[in-house]
């Protein structure tokens, strides 16, 4: 629509629109402008240029102020905010470049013209001080403004509005921003999306019984729609959606047309038009259409239709809105999908999209253009519900979802019910066409019949500073150094990202103790806690052995349905840093097995109502996974001192039997010497050999997640009770983990705590792990510490070195400093907990591997290792 | 941990002397992060054994911040107990004068040789038994060494890297001490602070008369220099002073060649294609772009690797920041991974992968194919990998194990054959084969080569 008008006191443009204010200098166009339009809509050149060269009236500094406006608009632009750009724009080819940024940004562009006479600009001119014209420059402006009017249409402009006196200017009174046509995002369902149905007027009848809709099929109409719940928690009828390809190839186009049709006129339901539609309405307008892929079919049921119908079709279809942006901007339905930039715009390439979506340009050995998997990289906010292309099942990817399953071909009409996300099916009566290629067939992928296989990571998502929003905490800032470390951390090093939903946090230990011989004690932990407000927490021993994360699958369809792995077995192993925990492919899959099996004799599945399940282990004996690290460091410290130590002290003993004075010096060497056996000692209890499975014992001390839950809103108490559940399935393999329940501020349960770990750690073990009794605990500044571990004095020696507990040492390592660990490990507690939701969610691969990439990324920060 | 120096020529007690140690003494000096007593176990006119024992603070060694990062990045480390730079650095503190070849009472002694024992405790050689050997005995030491298991209770483990040695020679004092100085870090090849030009200077210093003629003198003024590329060389110029510097890893100039080889083969290939736009995907230092800089046809070249200390390499060797800026937009480097989809991947006429794909888990190709073949897709791509029937010509390799320790497969040329077959298909590229370097006629060329072309 355009127009022109010069005396309106209201006028209305697009809410999201690109406003070009035309006229010549002195015209009036930023006090217009400040009339209408809020400061920061307007981008001003004159402004520009002073920003630039703080001159605003400095022509040298204009390509310099153009450019800078050019980048404001389009930054504005891209995040769908009207602007307006306030410049003399007399000429067409300063015009052009807005209009492609309008173009880029599918933003329709609006012509305001200030066409006012030279006179009355040339008096406002000279009643400003700082801006001197020469005399030839307003009369320029005009001439070259009248010279383009005649083209503004051709120029692109959608709306055109020109004044041609003050007058005419001042009485405008009011500007109102309209909708746009796609903007449905008052309404919040709920909906019964439908599929293309391509003349199936059966099924589709079919379709809306089962879903409760009463449908009169003789006169296609609607009589009485089932009620249903709102996203927004109304009840209201339900609403079907259609997302177009109504007609061509069945048997029944003209019913199914008029079926929608009244539906859509009553307010009852909601359509868009698909690519079939669209070219059935150029052929009703005479224009120029092959009648083919199944258009002869329609032409031919239309054969004997009246012209007052034939006419309603083509007022229908070209009525028609290319998508629809629903419930708050959370659903967009269009024919072949949107791509997010596009979503809630309009131009003539947003038609295009939703009509064809996106080819690549190469044409496949069906002869037909290959088509670009647009929800491959799709990470939009917005659900978005299509069709277009029809697929053996409808599912979800990147929270898209392809809801053609190719009826007309003999496949079925398929319906997602929004906000339930349920999806309902009716089959083809019939095959009533041949699809000219195989339906699923996908030129990139092998297995395309899954779409979770098909996900694929964005790095630019990754790489760079990275802000992470959390729902358990503040936003979490990855900085670049980190995400370059983890960059090359994660593909070199880690596991295939799709079984990879999350990395456990580090965990802080205690403050230090200042109990003699000590560095940790319980007493330091039961503070933080008390401190913290917390009433009950939960002892564990903490094994020494490696954290693992263990996945297991019931089989692997399980496996490939819900992670997207083809051909990688039915679980993994893997360590704090995401590396598969066994070098040995066999080893890692009778392990998995063995747990499997644990699992399906004690029924966890059924119990879990789930096929696969995430635990939070510790997996033993150390040595299994650290044995390089014993051998190049722990286990050769000892070797150099034990090789040492002796020669050192029959050299000092021979000095003393010659009366050297180095008795002082043989005591302290001598006390160094079993200070290493201790140290020797001490390692060695966390090591065995490993010859076969039986040689493993793994301790699993939380169930993160199954299908679609995560366990976090449970006590630590119920992960116990319910993993001991799963331990009774292999005894000699899965290890149970000693806890007890302590009332904090309770001087005998604290008693308990602290005999507890007296016991674990006299006996060689490595200490215990204190956490709140839930999982999830905030206090009025956000999360508290999950976990705080509170390691044995023996254990502290391989940390520490063998002399750690010399009092002259123990006072300097006393001097140690949490707070860089502690908020490193609620970072990662809550990025790991995010990580998880989003899984279960089932959002997109990439949304949760950033998370994962984040936890890794941290743990490149520098931090006292020891901690 | 500690060292003993033990001379049993008539009277032995001049030892004493020409260290400057009183015998009926317990002395101390301070070091960086502890503490050298030096002592005398014996001290006889028959047998004279000077100790020196190092008693280091495991706790200041590693919170001292001037240190080295190798010690935070380890919980515990060998430092306190082993013989290694702090022993050198002892060395130097408590016997500079005789190291220096002075004595003040008894100055004649300086440039006698004496019968001299050394006993070493706990020194770590990085090479063993073998390389010990071959660093003193050129110098006229008769080696002794005794190394245990790292642990008695699990025997599978392993020995050791820690020596208890003996050296015995007849030698002047000075040239004991220096060489123990330079000799003792080189076993160890590591030390616990930073090289500079500092030190080149010291090891030419203390090298003196000894080092020139000693048939490791590389290895050992890379060691000692710890392998920093430009001062190794530099230093070794200097030390081999008309003699040509040599290539530091000499052993592996074969190796060498085949890479040379491989990127003129993939270079030569690059210019039939009319590639204008070329990826070089998994650059590492940049040594292909180098090549192919210097081809006007070739107007944009990039580099990509995941590594981002390579890239910095590659800067460098490229001497980016020394282009002007139309050169600059010429070549362009990313960090980025192939196992990530890359927009800024898009829009180049020519992919190369030159030994890229054997870095990567066999389960993680499916998303390299993707990232190369899906979203860059490019033209042409060409991919280059080991090919692993060729192994057999090299003897050390046993059969079964990789050319490189990252190597996470190694594929035969039927198998390469039957991945780029797949992948052609795929993603409808039509692909050909060839070998890169000398031919076996059984076994095919030492390395092979895919190329793609897009259908």
């Amino acid at each position: 629509m355009s127009r022109r008008n010069s005396k309106l006191a209201h006028i209305s443009i697009p809410e999201l629109s690109l406003v070009l204010l035309i006229g010549p200098s002195g015209s009036g166009k930023s006090t217009f402008a400040r009339k209408f339009f809020k400061p920061t809509e307007i981008v001003s050149t004159d402004t520009c240029r002073a920003l630039v060269s703080d001159d605003e009236n400095n022509q040298n500094a204009s390509a310099d102020a153009f450019e800078l406006a050019r980048f404001l608009v389009a930054k504005r632009l891209k995040r769908g905010l009207l602007t307006v750009v306030d410049a003399t724009n007399v000429q067409p080819e300063s015009r052009q470049d807005w209009i492609r940024l309008a173009r880029e940004y599918h933003v329709l562009p609006v012509a305001m013209i200030l066409n006012v006479s030279a006179n009355v600009c040339n008096i406002r001119n000279e009643q400003r001080k700082d801006r001197r014209l020469g005399g030839h420059v307003v009369p320029n402006q005009i001439s070259q403004l009248k010279k383009g009017l005649r083209g503004l249409r051709e120029e692109g402009f959608r709306q055109i509005f020109e004044w041609q006196s003050p007058e005419d200017i001042s009485a405008v009174e009011t500007i109102t921003r309209n909708p746009l046509y796609n903007n449905k995002k008052d309404e919040h369902g709920p909906f019964d999306i439908i599929g293309d149905v391509h003349g199936c007027y059966d099924e589709l009848c079919t379709l809306l019984t089962t879903l409760g809709y009463e449908i009169d099929k003789e006169n296609a109409t609607l009589i009485a729609a089932p009620l249903g719940l709102g996203s927004d928690g109304n009840t209201r009828y339900r609403k079907p959606v259609l997302v177009g390809d109504l007609v061509d190839r069945g048997p029944a186009s003209p019913q199914v047309l008029s079926l929608v049709m009244n539906m859509v006129s009553n307010g009852q339901a909601l359509c868009v038009p698909g690519n079939h539609d669209a070219k059935l309405l150029r052929y009703l307008n005479g224009k120029n259409v092959k009648l083919r892929h199944g258009l002869e079919k329609t032409v031919e049921q239309l054969a004997d239709a009246t012209p007052e119908y034939l006419e309603s079709v083509k007022r229908f279809i070209d009525g028609l809105v290319s998508h629809y942006i629903l419930d708050n901007g959370k659903l967009v339905v269009a024919h072949a999908g949107l791509k997010e930039s596009m979503q809630g715009r309009a131009s003539g390439a947003v038609k295009e999209f939703c009509l064809f979506g996106e080819t690549t340009g190469e044409i496949d050995e069906f002869g037909l253009p290959v088509r670009y998997n647009w929800a491959i990289e799709y990470s939009g906010k917005a659900a978005v519900v299509y069709g277009h292309t029809p697929v053996p099942t409808a599912q979800w990817l990147n929270n898209t979802i392809d809801i053609d399953t190719g009826c007309v071909f003999g496949g079925a009409l398929t319906a997602l019910r929004y906000p339930e996300r349920t999806l309902y099916s009716v089959p083809a009566k019939e095959q009533y066409a041949v699809p000219a290629r195989p339906i699923g067939y996908n030129h990139a992928s092998a297995v395309s019949a899954n779409q979770q296989v098909e996900q694929v990571i964005d790095v630019g998502a990754l790489l760079g500073r990275q802000i992470l929003t959390t729902r358990f905490s503040h936003s979490i800032t990855i900085r670049e150094e980190n995400s370059i470390a983890a960059l090359e951390a994660m593909s070199r090093f880690a596991i295939d990202p799709r079984w990879l939903i999350y990395l456990p946090p580090t965990m802080s230990p205690t403050e230090s103790s200042n109990e003699p011989g000590y560095l940790e004690h319980p007493v330091e932990g039961l503070r933080y806690f008390r401190e913290a407000g917390i009433k009950e927490v939960i002892c564990e021993e903490k094994h020494m052995g490696s954290r693992a994360v263990v996945i297991v699958c019931k089989d692997a369809e399980a496996a490939t349905k819900s992670f997207g792995v083809v051909n990688q077995g039915i679980g993994v192993v893997y360590t704090r840093t995401g590396r598969s925990f066994f070098t040995d492919k066999k080893m890692e899959e009778a392990f998995i097995e063995r747990v499997n099996v644990a699992l399906i004799k004690t029924g966890f599945y059924e119990k879990f109502n789930t096929d696969w399940v995430c635990l939070d282990a510790e997996l033993m004996p150390w040595s299994a996974k650290a044995q390089s690290l014993l051998e190049q460091q722990y286990a050769a410290v000892g070797a150099a001192a034990t090789q040492a130590m002796p020669e050192v002290i029959a050299s000092l003993e021979m000095a003393v039997n010659n009366n050297v004075p180095a008795e002082a010096l043989l005591e302290k060497y001598r006390r160094r010497a079993q200070q290493t056996k201790d140290y020797v000692k001490a390692y060695q209890q966390y090591c065995w050999p490993v010859n076969s499975l039986d040689d493993y014992k793994l301790a699993p001390f939380h169930i993160l997640a199954t299908e679609g839950k995560t366990y976090i809103d449970k006590p630590h108490e119920w992960h116990m009770k319910e993993i001991a559940e799963i331990c009774a399935g292999d005894e000699q393999l899965l290890h149970l983990t000693p806890y007890r329940l302590v009332k904090v501020g309770d001087v005998e349960s604290e008693q308990q705590a602290i005999s507890m770990w007296l016991d674990l750690t006299e006996k060689g073990g490595e200490g215990m792990v204190m956490k709140p009794a839930n999982y999830l605990t905030t206090d009025e500044k956000g999360l508290i510490q999950p976990a705080i571990k509170i390691r044995g004095k023996e254990y502290l020696r391989i940390i520490y070195g063998p002399e750690y507990d010399a009092e002259e040492n123990l006072e300097r390592l006393r001097q140690r400093k949490l707070s860089g660990k502690r908020s490193l490990a609620l970072r990662e507690f809550a990025l790991g907990l995010e990580s998880l939701e989003r899984f279960v969610a089932k959002e997109s691969l990439q949304q949760v591997h950033q998370c994962v990439f984040g936890i890794l990324a941290l743990e490149s920060e520098p931090v006292d290792p020891r901690l | 941990m500690l060292l003993t120096i033990k001379s049993t020529r008539y009277p032995a007690t001049d030892l004493g002397y020409l260290l400057h140690k009183h015998p009926a003494k317990v002395q101390s000096v301070a070091l960086s992060a502890g503490t050298a007593h030096i002592y005398y176990p014996e001290a006889t006119e028959n047998a004279c054994t000077a100790a020196l024992l190092l008693d280091i603070d495991p706790v200041g060694l590693v919170r001292s911040k001037g240190s080295n990062s190798f010690s935070l990045d380890q919980y515990v480390n060998d430092r306190p107990y082993v013989s290694a730079s702090f022993m050198s650095l002892a060395i130097a503190q408590a016997y500079s004068s005789a190291m220096n070849g002075r004595c003040k009472d008894k100055p004649e002694l300086v440039d006698v040789p004496l019968p001299l024992e050394v006993q070493l405790t706990s020194l770590p050689v990085k090479g063993g038994e073998a390389l010990l050997r071959q660093l003193f005995e050129p110098l006229g030491y008769e080696v002794t060494a005794k190394t245990a298991l790292l642990d008695e209770t699990f025997p599978e483990w392993g020995v050791s890297r820690y020596f208890n040695v003996t050296l015995r020679n007849t030698i002047c004092l000075k040239y004991l001490l220096r060489q123990l100085y330079v000799l003792i870090p080189v076993c160890d090849n590591n030390k616990h602070y930073f090289v500079d030009n500092h030190e080149m200077e010291k090891l030419l210093e203390k090298g003196t008369g000894w080092l020139e003629e000693h048939p490791l003198k590389e290895l050992i003024t890379r060691r000692y220099l710890k392998n920093i590329g430009p001062l190794t060389n530099e230093a070794l110029e200097r030390l081999l002073k008309e003699e040509k510097a040599v290539e530091p890893e000499a052993a592996s100039i074969d190796k060498k060649r085949l890479h040379d080889i491989r990127l003129e083969a993939v270079r030569d290939l690059l210019l039939t294609t009319d590639a204008s736009t070329v990826i070089d995907l998994g650059c590492g230092e940049g040594k292909l772009l180098r090549l192919l800089k210097e081809y006007k046809s070739f107007q944009k070249l990039t580099g990509m690797d995941v590594s981002f200390m390579s890239l910095q390499l590659a800067s460098k060797k490229l001497k980016l920041d020394q282009l002007n800026s139309t050169a600059k937009e010429r070549i362009t480097l990313l960090h980025g991974s192939l196992t990530y989809m890359d927009q800024r991947l898009k829009g180049y006429d020519a992919a190369v992968l030159v030994e890229v794909i054997e870095h990567l888990d066999e389960p993680r190709l499916v998303d390299l194919e993707r990232t190369v073949f899906q979203f860059a897709r490019p033209q042409h791509v060409i991919i280059t990998t080991v090919n692993a029937e060729y192994n057999a010509n090299y003897g050390n390799l046993q059969y079964g194990n990789f050319r490189h320790s990252d190597h996470r497969f190694e594929w035969t040329r039927a198998e390469f054959e039957t991945w780029g077959n797949r992948v052609a298909e795929q993603f409808r590229y039509s692909v050909s084969y060839q070998p890169i370097g000398e031919v076996d006629e059984n076994l095919g060329g030492p390395s092979q080569l895919a190329i793609f072309k897009r259908n």
